[in-house]
């Protein structure tokens, strides 16, 4: 199968006056079309670096990043999803328009992307708050919201940057379950970068472990869990505990070579 | 239920009385001051010649509704105060949108903005009158100098420290330049800008003053210095009371603004 995304020999570092810092370095991997990839990496690692890569906010310093065969460019930054962090929805326009916001950007509104708009929000429970505004709504709802925002743009490849981790425990488990569960109905091709091993192995189909300044690529562990069963499903598997050790140890011997 | 209600009611009530207190009490001192120099003029304790005296304003106000034409004056403060509020807030926007487009012209820019805005603004005023001729344009432009470069840097301010993350979440949405200006820039920054705008009414009534003192042949700050040089002191006081409530007036507009904007979001 060829891969949708591939990244070869990949360099990135940043500069100030003060010196130079290698965030990435020489990072290979290939993830296929509805895969899901997580990446674990402790921080500063250069994993939120990763995806603004992927996305062409910066440009590599050396290889490159091929997506579907051409190299990426600022055009295919519109065939992906971003989540960040916070949900950053605005607080001067409703839950609606703060959904529409990227369909306004690209001048794609119109009456079918509206209409798209809509079942998404009445798919994902949020239709009674369309006209409400962001503050209105719980933590774990404008995480929802957020990720609306992204997919009602109908992204081939997701990009999700610790988009939980904003959220107290509880809320976070019940989202991270939704969302695993709302990209998997969707059939995305997903990266996810966290720093929280029970996450990454319950949503991922991949872990990927990158280790500290700068980051490399220490291993990718295949997570074979049954494809059906949602994230939190998943953490009650036996295997789940296997997979966490196996990456607890990873990261810990990366602990002991910094 | 019903006790915690009615502790809810309690404390609704003591707000109210609060607020109703502190009105009356707003208002009395007003009564008070008036009463107090209206006794002390009555009496002899001033001489109402130099201090005048409420009903002395009052006659004067009406005197000068007839004879000087006060409207026209006010009218004319009006204007010019109204007019280098906007061009001000017109040019604010321009200006600090240029230089947030452009870092670099916005870091050599940095210490002239600054000195201007430190300089006091009446120094200005007599070259711009010279240079520019003693009519309404040149008493606009000084309003506009006393507000117009602190506008621009509490504004270019707010600019930098937008959200950085919201700038990077319409770059992610494909948008450019324009959209982060048009989407997360000025709309976000709306809370700033009428902030701004209060500080600005109130100091382009004073460049307009100014500039009256120096060059004008109407407006209430001719009406001051003419009422002064003449000794027509009650002329001068009269004015001054009508330039407070001016002030007063045009602040709660902008206030009143704001409040509705912060209500609707």
């Amino acid at each position: 199968m060829e891969p949708i995304l591939e990244c070869k020999n990949i360099n990135y570092s940043y500069h100030s006056m003060t010196g130079e810092t290698p965030a990435l370095s020489d990072i290979n991997f290939k993830l296929n079309k509805g895969e899901f990839l997580s990446v674990v990496g402790p921080s500063g690692c250069g994993k939120s670096t990763l995806l603004s890569l992927i996305c062409g906010l910066i440009a590599p310093e050396s290889g490159e990043i091929i997506y579907e065969g051409t190299n990426i460019t600022e055009s295919s930054r519109q065939r992906f999803g971003y989540m960040l962090q916070k949900d950053h929805l605005f607080e001067w326009r409703t839950i609606r328009r703060n959904i529409l916001l990227g369909l306004e950007i690209q001048k794609k509104l119109s009456r079918e992307t509206g209409a798209y708009a809509d079942k998404l929000l009445e798919t994902y429970g949020l239709s009674a708050f369309a006209q409400k505004r962001p503050s209105e709504l719980s933590g774990g709802m404008r995480q929802r919201a957020a990720l609306i925002r992204t997919l009602v743009l109908k992204p081939e490849l997701l990009l999700l940057d610790e988009p939980f981790s904003a959220l107290d425990y509880q809320t976070r488990l019940k989202v991270s379950d939704d969302i695993g569960t709302i990209i998997r109905q969707e059939k995305k091709t997903a990266i996810l970068v966290t720093h929280d091993l029970s996450e990454a192995i319950s949503m991922g189909d991949k872990v990927l472990v990158l280790s500290k300044h700068p980051g490399k690529i220490k291993t990718i562990v295949p997570i074979s869990l049954d494809k059906n069963l949602s994230p939190l499903e998943k953490r009650n598997c036996d295997e789940f505990k296997t997979y966490f050790n196996l990456i607890w140890k990873e990261f810990e011997s990366n602990e002991a070579e910094t | 239920m019903k006790p915690k209600l009615s502790a809810q009611e309690l404390y609704i009530h003591r707000q109210k009385k609060r607020t109703v207190q502190i009105h009356i009490a707003r208002s009395l001192i007003l009564l008070l001051f008036l009463v107090l120099w209206e006794a002390a003029a009555d009496l002899g304790i001033i001489d109402s010649f130099i201090f005048s005296s409420p009903s002395r304003v009052v006659r004067c106000f009406y005197d000068m509704l007839r004879t000087e034409r006060l409207l026209f004056h006010i009218g004319i403060t009006l204007f010019e105060t109204l007019a280098s509020f906007t061009l001000v807030l017109l040019f604010t926007l321009f200006i600090t949108t240029c230089l947030w487009l452009n870092d670099r012209i916005s870091k050599t820019l940095e210490p002239y903005l600054v000195v201007l805005n430190s300089l006091p603004k009446s120094a200005l005023a007599p070259l711009l009158i010279v240079w520019l001729g003693g009519n309404y344009k040149t008493i606009i432009i000084t309003g506009m100098s006393v507000a117009i470069f602190g506008s621009i840097l509490s504004l270019y301010t707010a600019f930098t420290e937008t959200d950085s993350e919201k700038i990077k979440l319409v770059k992610t949405l494909g948008g450019g330049r324009k959209d982060i200006l048009l989407r997360v820039m000025l709309p976000g920054n709306i809370p700033s800008l009428l902030s701004i705008m209060k500080v600005n009414i109130g100091l382009c009534l004073v460049g307009v003053i100014i500039g009256e003192f120096i060059a004008a042949k109407v407006g209430l700050g001719y009406l001051i210095i003419y009422g002064s040089q003449v000794f027509k002191l009650d002329w001068v006081i009269m004015s001054i009371l009508v330039l407070c409530i001016i002030a007063m007036g045009l602040y709660q507009c902008i206030n009143q603004a704001e409040k509705r904007y912060l209500k609707k979001i």
